[in-house]
């Protein structure tokens, strides 16, 4: 057996993987254990870690400063919004709140995904549909996402429906344009390649086009749940009863800074946890081929 | 042994073809065949339009006068570069043509094991393109384009970005997996000792619009190919006034 490391380039992720033969690995593979490697690369890694948890800490302690300086009722610290996250938590708000949000976010998000993707697509493939689409798709990235909300409630009234409609409506044009320059840009050299093997079209999606399509499509799904959640949030504190953007609209009502506070940390841990435990890890499952790339260079 | 250059049944042929993209015209009257077995090298300047008359023998662009036949039952190309899918792996790309064909997975990984054992890269089955090296990624498109029992082959100067050790490796399986196999095939080339070294017979493509300016036919078996006599049949060819001409003293392409 041997011990395969992987070191990120930025050194802010590191794995380890055992196989069992040189010929399944595709990164370096190290013959013998060399315990003063390993060493160097766990600290390579937690100083990478650390890097990152400075950011966070000077944030933090900024914050801290701030509410000292300002008072507690105009910026409530950090300490404060933990508490009131805490309160939500005991009075049984809070995993309400987030299953609300989450379901509706991932809901309007998926449909945008969907939609975007098979949209982007065929424009991509097809110059006269790309023509008539991108406008569309220009209009629809124009328009606020206030306005949406605004037609939403209109159109389906207060509830859930109106929260998953505006998501999907503004994140749409987002993955639109990401699979339609993934279609757009598949190596024309390439697309010789199959016509002289005689590829026929279902195998060119999914040989030639998917894969390309996909390096393209996941930037823009990651902008675009960044997207889905705010707008969900927003779309919540006018037109639902429950959820986090519900509980910023009774902060509000009640004067509760800290309580606001508590809320946008709510939601910011959300998006991290959906982008850095989710849409990241699966990317990296889908491009194993991209990944050894970026080791090939570092 | 050089055979194949006898009388056989044409089963390639471009006749009096030209080529006309947009307001250029790449070729003029150009007649050439390919029998059953038999090595044609295309040899001439950059830029005489020898991958255009590559591309009509494919069938990927039509000629604008005069016809081209194809009666051979499988044609493959083998590219000036690799042109793999660089998110398969190296089997899957090497399977490419079969899984086209809808030869179930496992009849075609058993295939492309052995011809990537056949083009010396056997233990790199899981790799990536970018995993290997220029040299391996063309065995791997040579190895692709043999997969599919193809009875014809298009080489588009599939070594010139190779050094002189590798491309004389990658000559060798040439020699080895197509010629002495029986496979037809049309290879485009700039280097006339790398034509002389694989052909049946060579051609010498000239000019703008390109035509057809000189036809040599190597009778010495392949195996006393040496390269000595490389060298020497390359010099008495480039003696000749035309090919001289086309090849040495073009005014045009002097400063290319």
């Amino acid at each position: 057996m041997i011990l395969v490391i992987n070191t990120n380039t930025n050194a802010n992720e590191y794995r380890l993987r055992i196989v069992k033969s040189p010929r399944e690995s595709n990164g370096y593979s190290v013959p013998s254990l060399d315990e003063h490697g390993i060493m160097s690369r766990l600290i390579k890694a937690s100083l990478g870690w650390g890097g990152s948890l400075t950011g966070i800490l000077l944030f933090v302690a900024m914050w801290e400063w701030g509410s000292l300086h300002y008072g507690n009722f105009l910026l409530p610290g950090p300490r404060d919004a933990l508490a009131s996250i805490h309160g939500f938590w005991q009075e049984g708000e809070l995993w309400g709140a987030i299953w609300a949000t989450t379901w509706r976010a991932m809901a309007g998000f998926a449909i945008a995904a969907f939609t975007g993707l098979i949209l982007g697509l065929m424009a991509g493939l097809s110059h006269t549909l790309g023509r008539a689409l991108e406008p569309v798709s220009t209009v629809l990235l124009g328009i606020p996402p206030i306005a949406w909300i605004v037609l939403a409630i209109l159109w389906f009234g207060s509830g859930s429906m109106a929260a998953i409609y505006t998501v999907a409506a503004t994140t749409l044009p987002v993955t639109f344009a990401g699979a339609q320059i993934g279609a757009r840009t598949l190596d024309k050299r390439l697309q010789e390649m199959g016509d002289v093997y005689c590829v026929p079209g279902w195998m060119r999606l999914w040989d030639f086009y998917l894969p390309h399509i996909v390096s393209y499509v996941f930037p823009a799904l990651i902008t675009a749940l960044g997207v889905a959640w705010k707008v969900t949030v927003m779309a919540e504190l006018f037109a639902t009863e429950e959820g986090v953007g519900a509980g910023l609209a009774m902060a509000r009502v009640n004067l509760d800074t800290a309580g606001a506070m508590g809320w946008i940390m709510v939601v910011v841990v959300l998006l991290l946890i959906a982008e850095h435990g989710f849409l990241r890890p699966l990317q990296k499952r889908m491009e194993p081929w991209r990944k050894g790339a970026v080791q090939a260079k570092s | 042994m050089a055979k194949g250059g006898g009388a056989g049944k044409i089963m390639m042929s471009l006749n009096n073809v030209s080529l006309v993209l947009g307001p250029n015209q790449i070729l003029q009257a150009v007649d050439l065949q390919v029998q059953p077995g038999e090595s044609v090298c295309l040899v001439g300047p950059s830029g005489c339009g020898k991958t255009s008359l590559l591309r009509l023998a494919a069938g990927l662009v039509e000629a604008s006068v005069g016809s081209v036949k194809n009666n051979f039952s499988c044609t493959a190309a083998v590219f000036q570069e690799p042109r793999l899918l660089p998110w398969r792996r190296m089997l899957d790309n090497i399977a490419l043509g079969l899984k086209a064909r809808g030869v179930p997975r496992k009849e075609r990984q058993i295939k492309a094991r052995e011809l990537a054992d056949s083009v010396g890269l056997a233990d790199k089955y899981a790799l990536f393109p970018h995993e290997l090296s220029g040299g391996m990624q063309q065995r791997v498109a040579l190895a692709r384009a043999l997969a599919i029992g193809a009875d014809f082959l298009l080489l588009d100067e599939p070594f010139s970005a190779l050094d002189v050790g590798l491309r004389n490796e990658a000559q060798e399986l040439v020699q080895h997996l197509v010629v002495e196999r029986g496979i037809s095939s049309l290879m485009v080339t700039h280097d006339l000792t790398e034509a002389l070294r694989l052909a049946h017979r060579v051609i010498v493509i000239s000019g703008s619009p390109g035509r057809v300016v000189y036809e040599h036919r190597v009778d010495e078996p392949f195996a006393d190919r040496t390269q000595a006599w490389l060298y020497e049949a390359a010099a008495h060819l480039l003696r000749l006034p035309l090919v001289n001409e086309s090849f040495l003293y073009n005014p045009q392409l002097e400063m290319a």
